[in-house]
């Protein structure tokens, strides 16, 4: 964990951690990862609105759990900028790490695989492997797409690769003149 | 001027030629067999029956940089039936590996090789899958597609001979890794790295050797420094050649596998950069994370009586053809031979350590003491009640 600012570090240490090792196929014992998966959501969800640092939307788009859609925000410049989150839980779960996907981002930066998969190699993936199957969807959300928006929001803000969704209407307003 | 002009206009309306199917495999020398330089093996006593091969499937996950020239490989072998997977199109940004032709962008990965491979040899079944395995309907109709015996009936185990990993992520790796441990088939990993200067071939045959999960992946050291590695971006970088190499030796290692030559290598690594080919054997990790890894280990211990008694007689049989007489009719010095067949020098245990050259990629998973059952959630235990409170959350 060296390299992570303080503060990231104390939010991770109070989300709760996981302790059933099952995947979508394990019947039972998936609902049971289930439950502590939405435990440890509600528990970071609330820490996040109590710290004032809402920065995500997520909840299970089928009933077994196994597909995930929801929103996250960034905020650069005092402007709010909102995305897309999906992904699905891999039948290895949790051996493998879920693979966030924010779709509208695919092909706007290299630092994202095919489909708008985030890039989680270097800063994410062996912190996942080391904490297996203690790690959950939260601590996911906590350590592999809060940093991945904090380095790379700016930049494709600043290069003009996303613009705020009032930038955009107002030019097109403007065409429209 | 005229001759040439009607030269070009002749290639332009020829139709392109499609060979007929082959019944039979024939060893004729003629320009038109296209297998008389493959069943030349067999005369020239490298294989016993090459003809063997059009009875085995082969299953091939991802049809990238290794695994299209694999698929094309074996397709020119006449392998009995190959399976594609892959959820992919064809880019612009393929087209330095090989394979892929520009007029193919666009169309999935699966279609497109058939659309080769089937001209290039009609003898083969193709069975292709654009699907992600790693999802949970992906994987449900990977595994019946694995299963399914319509090509041989009388096969036993599986519906296929061998799979052959050729993806380029962790994720997919241990999908490939769960369906065979899960079924019990043998398969072979492979992988180039992502600064595109080494790689690396793996057999696993589960309950024997190491499974994809039993310890961190291997991957070859590429002879820079690592940290230099960890660029930014993941762009990766990729060679027609590092790929062709790989899936070379994925194929020639398949081919000794299937038809039963030469030796099959455990592992086998490649290091372009020092022209460096560390090789290793590994044993499966008895802590095993994957249950079903654990299973296949408890059976391949209860065979192994009936695996000693077959070697015994084996050599015992060799011993007898072999000449009666010793070798040295004097022994002055006492030399003897022992027999090095349980402790294998080169043999290192999954938690051991690595031959130079090797490292891994992923950290192993730190050994927690499991924390006692949490009684004080009892309080709202529900999956619905959960769901309804994250939701409320988030309104």
């Amino acid at each position: 964990m060296e390299g992570w600012d303080p503060t990231t570090k104390s939010t991770l240490t109070q989300i709760p951690l996981l302790t059933t090792r099952a995947g979508p196929r394990d019947g039972a014992a998936w609902t049971q990862r289930l439950k502590e998966e939405y435990k440890a959501l509600i528990a970071y969800t609330s820490m996040n609105k109590s710290k004032d640092n809402d920065w995500f939307r997520i909840s299970a788009a089928n009933p077994e759990g196994t597909r995930w859609t929801g929103k996250c925000w960034y905020i650069h410049n005092l402007l709010k900028y909102e995305f897309d989150l999906q992904f699905d839980i891999p039948v290895t779960y949790p051996a493998t790490a879920p693979e966030l996907e924010l779709p509208q981002l695919d092909g706007k930066t290299h630092k994202m695989y095919r489909g708008g998969k985030i890039c989680l190699t270097v800063h994410f993936k062996p912190l996942w492997a080391k904490n297996c199957p203690r790690f959950g969807i939260a601590h996911a959300l906590c350590l592999g797409l809060a940093p991945w928006l904090a380095a790379e929001i700016p930049i494709l803000v600043d290069s003009g690769m996303i613009k705020h969704k009032d930038d955009t209407a107002s030019s097109s307003e403007d065409q429209n003149q | 001027m005229r001759s040439r002009i009607e030269n070009l206009s002749n290639l332009a309306t020829s139709v392109p030629i499609h060979r007929s199917k082959v019944k039979d495999m024939s060893a004729e020398v003629v320009d038109s067999n296209p297998y008389s330089r493959l069943m030349a093996l067999q005369r020239m006593g490298i294989v016993e029956n090459y003809e063997r091969i059009r009875k085995f499937s082969v299953a091939i996950v991802g049809i990238g940089g290794v695994g299209s020239v694999a698929a094309e490989m074996l397709t020119r072998c006449g392998i009995g039936r190959l399976l594609l997977y892959d959820y992919d199109k064809v880019e612009l940004a393929n087209m330095n590996r090989l394979f892929f032709r520009p007029e193919q962008v666009g169309m999935t990965k699966t279609e497109a090789a058939v659309q080769t491979l089937s001209d290039i040899n009609p003898d083969v079944v193709f069975e292709n899958y654009t699907l992600n395995i790693t999802t949970v309907q992906g994987f449900e109709t990977f595994m019946s597609s694995l299963k399914n015996k319509s090509f041989d009936p009388n096969k036993e185990g599986s519906g296929v001979d061998l799979v052959l990993s050729c993806v380029d992520n962790y994720e997919a790796r241990m999908v490939v890794n769960q369906a065979c441990n899960e079924l019990n088939q043998t398969w072979m990993e492979s992988g180039v790295s992502e600064n595109a200067v080494s790689g690396h071939i793996q057999l696993l045959v589960p309950g024997e050797t190491a499974c994809f999960a039993c310890a961190p992946p291997l991957v070859v050291a590429s002879g820079v420094d690592e940290r230099t590695l960890k660029r930014e971006g993941v762009c990766a970088a990729s060679l027609p050649t590092t790929m062709g190499v790989v899936a070379g030796l994925l194929v020639q290692n398949t081919l000794k596998y299937l038809l039963n030559f030469g030796q099959v290598t455990p592992y086998l690594g490649y290091n372009a950069l020092k022209d460096f080919f560390p090789t290793m054997e590994m044993k499966p990790n008895p802590q095993c994370s994957n249950s079903a890894c654990l299973e296949r280990q408890r059976e391949y211990m209860l065979t192994k009586p009936a695996r000693d008694a077959a070697a015994r007689e084996k050599m015992e049989a060799e011993a007898l053809s072999a000449t009666e007489c010793p070798i040295h009719a004097e022994n002055e010095w006492n030399i003897s031979v022992v027999d090095d067949s349980e402790v294998s020098g080169s043999d290192v245990g999954s938690s051991g350590v690595l031959p130079e050259g090797l490292t891994r990629e992923l950290p192993t998973a730190d050994v927690y003491t499991d924390l006692p059952a949490s009684d004080e959630t009892s309080t709202f235990d529900d999956l619905e009640e959960l769901r309804k409170q994250l939701e409320a959350l988030s309104s």
